[in-house]
């Protein structure tokens, strides 16, 4: 297999790993953009066409093509934040987040979808952002669905989809296909570890790879620390490198200077960065409003062999019961699949000793099912908050609440409901209280009582947005719908902390099409300022 | 004498609870060895083997496989898995919290069981939190070696050249 990445460093590409690094240093460019994810990595490339001198931060390790060895022993320490157990303050919720070059995009499941046009309605009418029309978001979302070969998959879905799709039909609950980012894709199921075939189009085999061959710089294992603000301007960001171990920091510190600093280290860590530089914050917005699509998880077993590892993990879904409730009612959820491997769905599943052992037996013939709770909309949906651990680390509070319980017992009575129509023998939401169902007559008188906590009712999110939502006034947003900060010149915000709600969908494409609006935006504002400077 | 409910009960469960575990930190890792040693049977029990003799050595690499794990967290996570592993190691918390009158290579596995279903089920998030971190290190570093695949039908990942 090839591994474009490495051949581009071969030729010589611009690339530090800050962990070899022995000497303080200072870097300077036209533009500095924090983080490598679907942000960042569409900044760099458009920002690096224009013409612009670009220099990539990654707190995480560069990790390619080869690297990828479907392990997940060796993926989730390497690719994932916290290794892949990144959670919430009262670790109710687990957190799946990228940390590597390509950020979540290297490890996520490839699900595209444009922002729900009941999304971009909502803001425009609840938030003021007038600009974000679904017409006028179109064009963006088609470019970068073109840039990163994002269609309908084609081919027939694995059985873990298939199940889903087989229990909704015969339900009459309308199923679609999603539309994946892939190009040649060899149908392997690994995605979350990292695609081994180069068919995953991520940042790290698109516009990061482009922005380098065009001139940008990627710092590896270089943690972005601290904006050193002056007034409305930004003088300098501070970083420190890490050890080879991408935890501890090795002493080595960097300066980093440039004209405009963009931030995309994703909803928990660039609101965190904002708080650790004392950015002012009039309104008390930042780090408030943080979203995560709260997701319950139901397993079925089936007589016949599911395989969930094997096969694109993400092939259909079902947005029948977002469309069936007001959008700032009754919270609505999205169903879709997970990849099912053996440490993730063992460490999901609830219980111990015989009980568990006897559910990990039956591996091979389980299906799950996700529901996506879409936070953000009802006046009781305001997400969580992002604060400073002492170390100045970022912690996450989410407090789910009974409005969020409500459509969780929907959730689960909905996705138990399909397994059975499906063939499942036996349904078990994830829920250290429940000994699962053996019939949906079961499961449904079962479903009504359980009672629904955190820590007993498992919670997982692979989407976090929002803490620096975007507005058009300062009162009511940290940044304007273009990402620029309200209070500070120098200062865009390119990641999905800048959502005012949750998207209600996997939120790549959503993070895509807006960055690459507003990036087309600032790359114009940043050669005019350069122009004028020169003819001066 | 005061039982585990009760002292639950008057609220000085969590944070002094692992005030006084952490002012007192016990030898080597924690004693994070003899805990997981104790536990892991109990955890794995039905994946594991049931002859001691064949269980042991797995037990041993379970345990190398959760230090991995542990030194592969984020700082602030390592230092909240020293502290619940302080909480169990320090015979007043374990009685108190845990409900474990004896040392932990002594207990049963009854005694052991019902300590884990005791924080599963516990009022408390912090315990409840506790329960979830031994969950998940036990078996992620179970399932995560290639020896554990073969019993759940799992053929790992296929080759790609």
């Amino acid at each position: 297999m090839r591994d474009p990445f490495r051949e581009g460093l071969a030729a010589g590409w611009q690339y530090i790993d800050a962990s070899e690094l022995t000497a303080d240093k200072e870097l300077e460019a036209d533009v500095v953009v924090v983080c490598s994810g679907a942000g960042g990595g569409v900044t760099a490339e458009l920002l690096t066409r224009a013409g612009l001198k670009v220099l990539i931060i990654e707190e995480g390790p560069l990790r390619t093509t080869r690297d990828f060895q479907m392990k997940e022993a060796e993926a989730y320490p390497q690719l994932y934040q916290e290794s892949a157990s990144r959670k919430t303050a009262d670790k109710a919720i687990n957190i799946l987040q990228g940390r590597c070059v390509g950020g979540s995009t290297t490890v996520n499941w490839t699900s595209s979808f444009r922002t729900p046009p009941t999304t971009l309605n909502w803001w425009q009418s609840a938030h003021g952002l007038k600009s974000l029309s679904v017409e006028a978001m179109a064009p963006w979302f088609l470019m970068m669905e073109r840039r990163l070969n994002v269609s309908r998959w084609s081919h027939d879905p694995n059985e873990n989809n298939a199940a889903l799709a087989r229990g909704a039909t015969k339900l009459g609950i309308p199923i679609e296909v999603i539309p994946r980012n892939v190009k040649a894709c060899w149908n392997l199921g690994y995605c979350g570890m990292g695609c081994p075939t180069n068919a995953k189009q991520s940042m790290l085999l698109t516009t990061i790879p482009n922005s380098l061959f065009l001139g940008a710089m990627l710092v590896s294992r270089l943690r972005a620390e601290r904006l050193e603000i002056s007034g409305n301007q930004i003088k300098s960001l501070k970083c420190v490198a890490l050890k080879v171990d991408g935890l501890n920091t090795s002493g080595i510190n960097v300066t980093v200077r440039a004209r405009h600093f963009v931030l995309a280290g994703g909803a928990i860590n660039s609101p965190a960065m904002l708080l650790r530089s004392k950015a002012p914050d009039p309104h008390s917005l930042l780090g408030k409003r943080t979203f995560l699509h709260p997701t319950l998880v139901s397993s079925g077993l089936f007589e016949q062999a599911i395989n969930g590892y094997s096969g694109a993990p993400q092939s259909v879904y079902s947005d029948h019961f977002l469309d069936n409730v007001a959008v700032n009612g009754p919270l609505g959820f999205k169903l879709e699949v997970p990849p099912l491997h053996p440490v993730l769905f063992s460490t999901t599943l609830q219980g111990f000793g015989g009980a568990h052992a006897k559910l990990m037996k039956n591996f091979a013939n389980s299906q799950t099912i996700l529901a996506l709770v879409r936070d953000g909309f009802h006046p009781q949906s305001t997400g969580g908050q992002v604060r400073l651990r002492s170390d100045g680390s970022a912690l996450l509070d989410y407090k789910l609440n009974d409005t969020y319980w409500e459509a969780a017992r929907r959730a689960l009575l909905a996705m138990a409901e399909i397994q059975f129509a499906a063939g499942a023998k036996w349904v078990t939401p994830v829920h250290e209280a429940s000994a699962g169902y053996n019939t949906w007559a079961e499961a449904k008188k079962g479903l009504a009582d359980l009672p629904l906590e955190p820590l007993l009712c498992r919670v997982v999110s692979a989407h976090v947005m929002g803490g620096c939502g975007m507005s058009n006034a300062p009162e009511r947003g940290v940044v304007s719908d273009t990402g620029r900060h309200f209070q500070i010149d120098n200062l865009s915000v390119h990641d999905g902390s800048v959502f005012p709600t949750s998207i209600g969908a996997n939120p790549q494409l959503s993070i895509y099409g807006l960055i690459a609006r507003n990036a087309t935006e600032l790359a114009k504002t940043l050669t005019r300022q350069a122009k004028a400077v020169n003819l001066q | 004498m005061i039982t585990r409910r009760q002292f639950l009960k008057t609220g000085l469960a969590g944070g002094v609870l692992l005030n006084v575990a952490a002012c007192t930190r016990p030898s080597e890792n924690g004693g994070r060895t003899a805990i997981l040693s104790a536990l892991i049977p109990v955890v794995l029990a039905g994946a594991l083997p049931a002859q001691a003799s064949a269980a042991e050595p797995l037990i041993v690499r379970t345990i190398g496989g959760i230090e991995k794990t542990i030194a592969g967290l984020s700082l602030p996570a390592q230092s909240e898995i020293g502290e619940l592993f302080d909480l169990l190691a320090f015979a007043p918390t374990r009685i108190l919290a845990a409900g474990l009158w004896s040392p932990w290579p002594d207990a049963t596995p009854e005694a052991l069981a019902a300590f884990l279903e005791s924080w599963r089920h516990s009022r408390f998030d912090l315990l409840k939190s506790g329960y979830a971190a031994l969950h998940d290190i036990i078996f992620g570093a179970w399932y995560a070696h290639p020896d554990s695949w073969e019993a759940i039908g799992y053929p790992g990942p296929p080759e790609v050249s």
